[in-house]
């Protein structure tokens, strides 16, 4: 059956969007940041929005995500894949964060350091 | 002599030689290879090992080889137990032992890294292969040459680290190589190079196990078996290799990030340049943790099996036991921190780990009470799994225990990295993990070989290692608490601790008993074989699917794949009067055997062996070697032969004599 | 690999490529949380440029434009590969699947002389933790478009030699995957690394 899907339902138009929805995006994206047309947190969130939204783009349109007949294993391992992600990167920075503040090894604190004594 | 061409890279002939300890432990090696290779040529066996058991490609074949492995590597690391225990004994006040300090750190990182890599990694996925085809009713797993894959690259990575005693030294940096002790400035030798690359190929064959039990549970299941009709094993192993599958990336990586800073000069965990050594810490526990679990979620899945089939009585609370499987498989990724309270985060994070792992304790205490509710009213029979499974609960819940203490910050402060802390591990997972397995082992025997094993010997065995490890590790509660940091070489007499790591040591003394014992019941069932066939191939009124099968199964595990519709599929058939319908037999078609996983396996040791002594043309040779495999093996367009229904029909009829 | 006809209720064609591509993108899942720990790290060490320089004075964004639309067109002529793959039209296939090649040995050529630029101003991974984390989360990234172009190869003289068959239909489905997957992937490293870095992040 799946097979079946993919063959009728996958057609040029998927890629032709898929690729010209990602080109934009990335277009933006560059001239956003080459031009510093806003503020850096805003940049970033803007960054951020358009890659996320790239992401789902090409995974739609260019890795067929979603289109499986139930059961839908490919959508249950990629969504907790989704999360080990945010948990491992999310985690990490929180746990690392916290230790190089309080155990003076944030960069600041290196480059504050350097400073007082003159070099390293 | 110069030869222009850099040969041996940092080897020299130096490095056998590394004193009258190790040439002990070289000479044995040698000794058991070459009687292998003795009774082999005696034997004329050489062709039937390479035909009927390396190539093969039948994951029951694999099951055996990886128990095989793993067994023997269990003798390696309790070798290096009951030298840890005698040193510890003996090094006290003005004696030093009979190891050098180097050599005793040397002596529990290998302890600490074969034990977990190869003897627990290798009994789990031992079982997973020998019994979850046949539990879901299928004929193979998913991908049967990545499957054996798997097992050679484990196969590598035990005989590099096993090279270690041979030639050079192994890392002296604890099972876990913390950096900067395990960086180039502080280990500038060949032992962290060995511990990354034996691990490293080793934990590529694990990851390549995750997806492929993942997808062999979820694709090849028996028409009919829907997940929640699937044994509690199965579910089990899901878990286990859902943790694998995200686990074992984050090791590749921190394996890999040292390596580089070992051999390119890089600067992730460096002290200076912007390294940051705590990411090491952070990164090796994200997926340390996880791996804990990994280990013990298939033993828990063996305990349901054992306690089910052994109290006459369905398992209780099925859903709930499923549900307790994938919140531990869930909060297992959120609660590393715990290994290191100690290194310095603030209140905050601390606390939030702290409850975390708290909360996994819960789960964890719903599946035992689900097993003891299974035995509650049941006709309980106290053959040998059943006694590994109360002598689990003994000791896994007092380790459990422990562990909730060791949850809570404050006390951490207290008893992070004593002897409290080796105690409650030890206990987790020796309880918990090799119990688990023990008990998995000696269930399935008959069903695997043929032949029950011997009882009395199998209960003499346990006695000697439930008793033997408690009197092995109590004492280490005790010395925790006041005071006693683990990896110690010498210690103070006026502290009064070396009566108590006597009784420790007397403890592991009788744990080799035990282990001498399980090494004579194995001769002995074997001897005594013919008089103990499984004559049914259900010698323990079983309930689920794998006893639906002669003792050994054929090659094909099942002639007809017969839709299931209910839990405990064979209970079910035994106990309804089904019409048994004259099906008729069918073309079955299996993999072909092939030695490309063997070679593939080769070339990864020489990438190994070639990092660690620097010599850069044999690590080449590796690297165009397993691409040359790869593209050999995908121009193969025959991997499979088959079986015709008429030849189907024939084995049936073999077997089913057997049993008249 | 195969699976025998069960009880006649799906065919073995469907449940062979099932089980393939369900294995397959479980396989790129786990290299996802691969890629997540290397970005982690590179997350955690990149302010750390041990008084060198940072991303903000080496990146150089209308390099990385064009080496990112060139991935990005890759992306998409492996799709058009696929869509020839559909129809078994073979001299498409090899086609599109030789526009794939070129344009990811010419990504490959330009961040090669992108990191060559760097080693040679001495601005190499042995400089600074955050320098090995860039060189080590790009280089990975190029490391799997050197594998996926070796595949991409061997597929083509498939296609050649022994034409579309239905193994190299079906490993051509998975390769398409991989590649995808590369560039969302690139997704990733063009924004945190290099927009972000530029942003002064």
């Amino acid at each position: 059956m799946s097979k079946q899907t993919i063959e009728t339902t996958v057609s040029s138009r998927n890629y032709v969007v898929g690729f010209l929805g990602s080109l934009v995006l990335t277009i933006i994206a560059f001239v956003l940041v080459q031009h510093h047309m806003f503020s850096k947190w805003i940049l970033v969130w803007m960054v951020a929005i358009l890659a996320g939204s790239q992401f789902i783009l090409q995974l739609i349109y260019f890795m067929h995500l979603g289109r499986e007949p139930k059961p839908r294993w490919k959508l249950a391992v990629f969504i907790f894949m989704l999360g080990v992600v945010i948990i491992v990167v999310a985690g990490s920075l929180w746990i690392m964060t916290n230790l190089n503040y309080r155990m003076l090894n944030s960069p600041q604190q290196i480059n504050r350091y350097i400073q007082s004594q003159d070099g390293l | 002599m110069n030869l222009g061409i850099d040969l041996l890279g940092r080897l020299t002939v130096h490095a056998l030689f590394n004193g009258p300890i190790v040439a002990i432990g070289q000479v044995t090696m040698v000794l058991v290879a070459l009687a292998a290779a003795a009774a082999l040529t005696y034997f004329k066996r050489w062709r039937w090992l390479w035909k009927e058991w390396l190539t093969s490609l039948d994951p029951k074949r694999i099951g055996v080889m990886y128990l095989v492995v793993a067994f023997a590597m269990l003798l390696r690391g309790i070798s290096d137990a009951a030298m840890i225990r005698l040193q510890q004994a003996t090094s006290v006040g003005t004696s030093h032992g009979f190891l050098s300090s180097d050599h005793f750190q040397q002596v529990f990182s290998a302890h600490g890294s074969i034990m977990i890599f190869f003897v627990g990694m290798g009994f789990m996925f031992g079982l997973i292969n020998l019994i979850v085809p046949l539990q879901i009713g299928a004929r193979d797993v998913a991908f049967p040459f990545i499957n054996a894959l798997s097992f050679w690259l484990f196969v590598a990575g035990m005989l590099l680290i096993n090279t270690s005693l041979m030639i050079g030294d192994f890392s002296a940096a604890g099972w876990l190589a913390y950096p900067p002790l395990s960086e180039l400035k502080y280990s500038p030798g060949v032992g962290v190079d060995y511990w990354i690359w034996s691990l490293q190929i080793a934990g590529v064959g694990s990851l390549l196990s995750g997806i492929n039990f993942t997808t062999t549970i979820l694709k090849m299941r028996r028409a009919g078996m829907t997940l929640m009709k699937m044994p509690m094993f199965v579910w089990s192993v899901l878990g286990s290799m859902s943790l694998v599958m995200f686990a074992f990336p984050i090791l590749t990586v921190t394996l890999a990030l040292l390596a580089l800073d070992r051999s390119l000069g890089m600067h992730f965990f460096t002290a200076d340049f912007g390294g940051n050594p705590m990411m090491y810490v952070n990164l090796i526990w994200a997926w340390g943790h996880p791996e804990v679990y990994i280990l013990i979620l298939p033993a828990f899945g063996v305990f349901s099996e054992v306690v089910a089939t052994f109290s006459r009585k369905r398992l209780f609370g099925y859903t709930s036991m499923v549900w307790a499987i994938w919140a531990i498989v869930l909060l297992s990724f959120i609660v590393w921190l715990h290994h290191f309270f100690t290194m310095g985060a603030g209140a905050d994070v601390n606390a939030f780990f702290g409850i975390m792992t708290m909360i996994i304790a819960v789960p964890t205490g719903v599946k035992l009470f689900n097993w003891l509710f299974t035995m509650y009213r049941g006709r309980i029979k106290f053959a040998t799994p059943m006694l590994w499974f109360l002598g689990f609960v003994v000791i896994f819940t007092i380790g459990g225990m422990a562990g909730v203490l060791l949850a809570i910050p404050p006390a951490d402060f207290q008893l992070h990295n004593s002897l409290f802390l080796v105690a409650h591990f030890h206990m987790m997972i020796v309880g918990g993990v090799l119990f688990g397995y023990f008990a998995g082992l000696t269930y399935w025997f008959p069903k695997i070989f043929g032949f029950t094993l011997h009882e009395g010997l199998g209960k003499c065995a346990f006695w000697c290692w439930a008793g033997g490890f408690v009197l092995a590790f109590t004492p280490l509660y005790i010395l925790g608490l006041m005071g006693a940091t683990r990896r110690l070489d010498h210690y103070d007499a006026s502290l009064g601790w070396q009566p108590l790591f006597i009784v420790a040591g007397v403890g592991v003394a009788i744990v080799i008993a035990g282990i001498g014992f399980q090494v004579l019941q194995l001769v002995v069932s074997v001897i005594q074989r013919k008089q103990h066939l499984d004559s049914t191939g259900d010698p323990w009124n079983g309930r689920t699917l794998e006893w639906a099968t002669s003792s050994p199964p054929p090659a094909y595990n099942f002639a007809h794949l017969t839709p299931v519709n209910s839990r405990d599929a064979f209970w079910e058939s035994k106990h309804t009067k089904a019409k048994k319908s004259e099906e008729e037999y069918e073309v079955i078609s299996l993999p072909k055997n092939t030695g490309i996983p063997i070679y593939i396996a080769a070339f990864a040791f020489c990438i190994g062996f070639a990092f660690v002594w620097h010599i850069t043309w044999l690590g080449l040779v590796g690297v165009v070697g397993i691409l040359g495999c790869i593209i050999i093996r995908s121009n193969d367009e025959h991997p499979e032969h088959d079986l015709s229904a008429a030849r189907v029909e024939k084995l049936e009829k073999i077997a089913k004599r057997k049993y008249a | 690999m195969s699976e025998v006809v069960t009880t006649g209720q799906n065919t073995p064609q469907i449940e062979m490529t099932d089980k393939t591509t369900l294995g397959f993108w479980i396989y790129l899942m786990t290299d996802c949380v691969l890629f997540a720990s290397l970005f982690a790290t590179y997350a955690v060490l990149h302010t750390n440029t041990f008084g060198g320089p940072s991303g903000k004075e080496l990146f150089n964004l209308s390099f990385v434009l064009i080496e990112t639309l060139i991935l990005l067109t890759s992306s998409f002529s492996c799709g058009l590969t696929i869509l020839a793959v559909r129809k078994r039209n073979n001299a498409l296939a090899q086609t599109w699947l030789s526009v794939t090649f070129l344009l990811g040995i010419l990504f490959l050529l330009l961040e090669l002389s992108e990191f060559r630029h760097l080693v040679v101003e001495g601005n190499s991974w042995r400089r600074s933790g955050f320098l090995s984390a860039y060189f080590t989360l790009v280089g990975t990234h190029g490391l799997h478009i050197t594998a996926g172009l070796l595949w991409l190869a061997v597929l083509r003289w498939n296609l050649l030699k022994r034409g579309l068959t239905d193994i190299t239909a079906k490993r051509l489905t998975m390769f398409s995957l991989f590649w995808h997957f590369l560039d969302l992937i690139w997704i990733f490293i063009f924004s945190i690394v290099y927009l972000f870095g530029v942003i002064g992040v």
